[in-house]
């Protein structure tokens, strides 16, 4: 068994089958992280670089944290107080690095695409860490591997992905893995953060009212706002988003059943959802980051192994 | 294909072994009998299966361990992980390895890593069913063997446990 691809650049190319060996290999790993000495000597003649070329906290903790437990050497690269800020090229960057020997590039970028591109440049293995808004697979794959630690399968399952659809990578990502599981998605939000094609593109249905996506799904994935992506007004204010489509204790209450509360990190509480609603018993924030670190392992693991098949 | 051992001598062997961990170990209080995951839970499913029978009211520390994230040869193949089930602590304890073949000493080099990973153990025993003898590529041994045969590297050694169980040289 192995991974029909040489990198992870989007959940788009996997197979379901691909899907299926990273979670099952991420549940091992999963047991590996609960032992006395969380540690094994998988990766230990491979040597990773971590290029962030955008903030971020979980996702290149958590990958570093994967990579020392799987004893690989790691570099940290951000592009913020390096020489990107004297007009170095991104290509010109990673070859610089790689001439030092360096086997796997674990990337995030903000724009669409960059990983897709270094891979046809480089002879290294790529994992995408997020690429603009096209896609963020290791955050897909993890939030599979939440929903399926909790709910036993994938398969029927029905996930709601709620707010800012138009700029999500974390979104596109969770569509596709999905829908290759055998999941049903709606996405819900503002008409003016879905895009306009996404039911005839994707498949999905889409829902306008949350408080229907909610009654409907048995796992709600709520997204951040990201107002850093948003360069025109598609809602007058945080405060109205938050009145018309923030998540609240009294809207789960409403409802005649209990579901599971996801969300990629980082929260705007009290806009997207509500604080009480973060830290109540139904909301999966916390699994989540913890079962990011032994999905990350997963990936590495199964991309590292095929270096010399691949070739 | 020459058979090894067949269903009669099988079962035998393993009472054997079975009688030679009870010698050694009763009560068993101090051990950790540790099954190799994927093959070497059979064997250690029969051995502990007949240990239990002669005495079912003791309680028997009984563990799955998979090496495969201790492996040498990440780079020449790609193995897919199985379950490790360690559910007690092995620290100070004697731990008995169980496995089906013993060939190159590769895979035990890697449980030996994997299990100090757990804790450690006051002394390590290895059981096997099938002892290759002269293929070894570490200085390792059986403390137990079900039976050492001699064969060359292009031959296989195979334990099928469907229908008549049995061990097969091929």
């Amino acid at each position: 068994m192995q991974l029909s691809t040489k990198h992870l650049l989007g959940i788009r190319d996997l197979l379901a089958q691909d899907i299926q060996l990273i979670l099952d290999t991420a549940t091992q790993f999963k047991e590996v992280l609960q032992r006395p000495i969380k540690k094994v000597p998988s990766l230990r003649d491979v040597t990773i670089v971590n290029l962030f070329y955008e903030n971020s906290t979980r996702t290149r903790i958590s990958f570093e944290l994967a990579e020392k437990r799987l004893s690989a050497d790691t570099i940290n690269f951000t592009a913020s107080g390096s020489s990107v800020s004297k007009g170095e090229t991104l290509l010109d960057t990673v070859n610089n690095i790689l001439s030092m020997k360096v086997d796997m590039v674990v990337m995030r970028h903000s724009a669409s695409g960059a990983p897709h591109f270094l891979a046809k440049h480089i002879p290294a293995i790529i994992v995408n860490a997020g690429d603009g808004i096209n896609e963020h697979p290791t955050q897909a794959l993890l939030d599979a591997f939440s929903i399926r630690e909790k709910l036993g399968t994938l398969e029927g399952k029905k996930v709601a992905i709620i707010g800012d659809i138009m700029h999500s990578r974390v979104a596109l990502s969770n569509i596709h893995l999905l829908q290759k599981m055998g999941a049903e998605v709606t996405v819900a939000g503002p008409p003016t953060l879905i895009p306009k094609y996404i039911r005839d593109a994707f498949n999905v249905r889409v829902e306008y009212n949350v408080k229907k996506a909610l009654q409907w799904c048995d796992v709600a994935n709520v997204l951040r706002i990201q107002l850093e992506r948003q360069n025109q007004v598609l809602f007058s204010s945080l405060r109205e988003y938050s009145l018309a489509f923030g998540i609240n204790r009294k809207m789960l209450d409403d409802l005649d059943k209990e579901i599971f509360l996801m969300h990629p990190g980082p929260i705007n509480r009290g806009v997207e959802i509500d604080s009480d609603v973060v830290d109540s018993k139904q909301s999966l924030v916390l699994q989540q980051v913890e079962n990011g670190v032994a999905v990350r392992m997963a990936v590495l693991y199964l991309l590292a192994g095929q270096r010399e098949t691949a070739e | 294909m020459v058979t090894i051992l067949d269903s009669y001598q099988l079962d035998l062997t393993l009472r054997r072994l079975a009688h030679q961990l009870i010698e050694n170990h009763y009560p068993f209080s101090e051990t950790c009998f540790i099954g190799m995951q994927p093959r070497g839970l059979q064997v250690s499913d029969h051995i502990i299966g007949y240990i239990k029978k002669q005495y079912p009211d003791i309680q028997i520390n009984y563990g799955k361990l998979d090496i495969t994230f201790y492996r040498d040869d990440l780079r020449s193949a790609l193995h897919v992980p199985t379950i490790t089930d360690i559910p007690f602590s092995i620290e100070g304890k004697k731990i008995v390895l169980i496995d089906d073949v013993l060939y190159t000493g590769r895979t035990i080099r890697a449980a030996m890593d994997a299990l100090i990973d757990f804790g450690r153990p006051a002394k390590v025993e290895l059981v096997v069913l099938v002892d290759r003898k002269f293929n070894r590529q570490l200085p390792i041994q059986p403390d137990y063997a079900g039976k050492a045969i001699d064969s060359i590297v292009s031959q296989k050694v195979k334990v099928d446990w469907d229908g008549q169980p049995r061990v097969v040289l091929y």
